[in-house]
């Protein structure tokens, strides 16, 4: 090994720093935001948002939780990502299988269908028109979860790892007896978990932090994900005038600013837990893209 | 992926024989019955949510009245682009899009490749790990939450950059009411999202690179400045290339997400934020004007669709492998 310069040194010590600033840079954001919602909103109101609370208090939490929108927006969330993810995943998978297989003739016409539909789009009148008017899946769960479920990019991204499986394995199968939905289904998806794990939390991801449709064909109070509660209560006080009328206390103010802080806490919060067992799968995938092109 | 024949969808173009066409057609369908039956509702899936759409374009060259419906509006030619062109709201918001573009892909790449470069030369494992994740992890977040996150630095009172300002003895700045700011706001919004998460794919580029290459040029004496300097970088020149250029593709795309969750229906800030995908939201939703909306959607598409054509072409030129299809 040879021994390291002064420079070198120096330059090791920059990295460390810029490194270690860009992640503090990363962190603070989440931090006074937590810090604040745990400040009483008096205190807020006075002092500002702050990076350690001034004035402790619970009331913020205490509020969103005696309600039940947060619960039912949780709710919505939940099964939206849930169902989501699993029927994307059903018929992605399907599809690239199909792909993949190069004894079908037409899969790269197949190809070409769905490959076009990255290029050019209708744009988003017609497809509002379309969904809302049309199909009349307006303030219905549905819209949240059928009209992104696929992506072409995630398609094509598992008939790569398909295609790189062995043919034999699925041949020898065949030879067996077993049609093309079982040996998807009962051999190729099963070897292929790596790859499907990191498509199924792109997935997850997108319908978990989906929001605009929301903003497009959901005007039923019961149906809304999280992130568009979020966006409404930050734009308007519907929201926190509905939490805070079952307290009757004369001239009471409705914590507004914290109630805010808190509602954000409540809905990153679950992302801040898994994050630390689902990131390796997110890093892989994103290599396998960049191997891949 | 260098044959020409063959691209990212795989795609080879068989030249068919015109007889026994149809025979061929159906007795392939058999063969791989269950394949094709896998293949369907996906197929029906896109015809109905990605080619339908397509279809509703005409709706740009309409009279569109959602009573009539798309087959009862009357036909009026090109009077809906006409009346874009004329509003004058076109060049404002044409500049915006492709301005902030820029400056997103620009700051983007460069952070993203000095942190990927950075990174790759730190020496401690936990310091290293940690730190990935930290920067990683606002990708996860939803724009609608990082809006939240932003009222905390920018509110006129007690955001912190007017703390910050009062605690130096200098006057608040109205940040939600200048739209000179903001472009600076987003940049370092894109970077805080999306640089960490950018990285990973330098990362990988650099991981690539042979380890000997290192290895001689240490023992050459070259310093770690210098290795950085005339090996890391040249080769992760084509990487940096090829994301650029397909960046650009997307290049009169406004980051609708982005920008309508934080800028929200601020109209102080419209002059530098305002970009042609919130332009036309709000021309559907607020002025229920779905014809110009479409006509402005189709030209964006369209626009759209030859820079991505373009741009590949280019790409074939200046790195093959890169070439997309």
């Amino acid at each position: 090994m040879i021994k390291e310069s002064k420079a070198d040194r120096l330059l090791k010590t920059m990295f460390y720093l810029c490194i270690g600033l860009f992640s503090v840079y990363c962190l603070v954001p989440f931090w006074s935001v937590i810090a604040s919602s745990f400040t009483s909103e008096a205190s807020l109101v006075k002092n500002g948002y702050m990076f350690w609370p001034s004035d402790f208090s619970l009331e913020a939490y205490k509020m969103i939780f005696k309600d039940n929108t947060i619960y039912r927006a949780y709710g919505v969330t939940t099964f939206v990502t849930v169902v989501g993810t699993v029927l994307s995943m059903i018929f992605t998978s399907a599809m690239a299988y199909t792909l993949s297989v190069k004894s079908v003739k037409y899969r790269n016409h197949l190809a070409f269908y769905i490959y076009f539909t990255m290029l050019f789009h209708g744009g988003l009148v017609a497809s509002y028109l379309l969904i809302s008017k049309y199909l009349d899946m307006k303030d219905t769960i549905w819209v949240l979860i059928i009209p992104g479920m696929i992506s072409a990019w995630n398609m094509f991204l598992l008939r790569n790892f398909f295609a790189s499986i062995d043919d034999s394995i699925a041949e020898s199968a065949k030879i067996d007896g077993a049609n093309d939905v079982y040996i998807l289904f009962r051999i190729i998806l099963p070897i292929s978990l790596p790859a499907l794990a990191t498509i199924g939390l792109f997935y997850a991801l997108g319908y978990w932090n989906k929001w605009f449709d929301a903003v497009l064909y959901i005007n039923d109070k019961d149906l809304f994900p999280l992130q568009y509660l979020i966006q409404r209560i930050m734009n308007n006080l519907d929201y926190i005038n509905q939490i805070s009328s079952d307290i009757s206390i004369p001239n009471f103010i409705a914590p507004a600013m914290t109630v805010r802080l808190a509602t954000t806490v409540v809905t990153i919060g679950p992302i801040i837990f898994l994050y630390p067992f689902l990131q390796k799968y997110f890093v892989k995938g994103l290599m396998v893209g960049a191997v891949k092109g | 992926m260098r044959n020409n024949t063959v691209s990212l969808t795989g795609q080879t173009y068989p030249r068919n024989k015109p007889q026994g066409r149809i025979r061929g057609f159906l007795a392939e369908l058999v063969k791989n019955k269950f394949l094709y039956l896998l293949a369907l509702p996906a197929m029906i899936w896109f015809f109905v949510f990605a080619y339908l759409p397509m279809g509703g374009i005409i709706i740009a060259f309409q009279d569109f009245k959602a009573m009539k419906g798309i087959a009862g509006s009357e036909f009026v030619g090109l009077k809906n682009f006409q009346f874009f062109f004329q509003s004058g709201d076109w060049i404002k918001i044409v500049t915006n899009t492709v301005f902030l573009n820029v400056l997103f892909i620009t700051f983007n790449t460069l952070a993203a490749v000095l942190i990927a470069i950075m990174i790759t030369e730190l020496g401690g494992k936990w310091f290293k790990k940690i730190a990935q994740s930290v920067m990683i992890f606002p990708h996860f977040l939803s724009w609608t939450v990082v809006a939240m996150f932003v009222m905390a630095f920018v509110a006129t009172d007690g955001g912190f950059v007017n703390q910050i300002l009062t605690m130096l003895g200098l006057p608040a700045v109205q940040l939600l009411s200048s739209p000179g700011y903001w472009p600076l706001i987003l940049v370092l919004l894109k970077i805080w999202h999306g640089a960490g998460f950018g990285s990973i794919v330098y990362m990988a580029t650099i991981s690539g690179i042979n380890p000997d290459i290192y290895e001689s040029a240490s023992i050459d004496g070259a310093s770690r400045l210098q290795k950085i300097r005339y090996i890391t970088l040249p080769l992760l020149k084509p990487t940096v290339i090829l994301l650029t250029i397909l960046a650009v593709g997307g290049i009169f795309n406004g980051d609708f997400g982005m920008i309508y969750a934080i800028i929200g229906r601020n109209p102080l800030l419209y002059p530098t934020t305002d970009v042609i995908d919130t332009y036309l939201f709000r021309a559907m939703m607020d002025l229920g004007d779905m014809s110009m909306s479409a006509a402005i959607g189709f030209m964006q598409s369209l626009v759209g669709f030859i820079l991505v054509l373009t741009v590949n072409s280019i790409a074939k030129k200046v790195a093959p492998e890169s070439a997309i299809f």
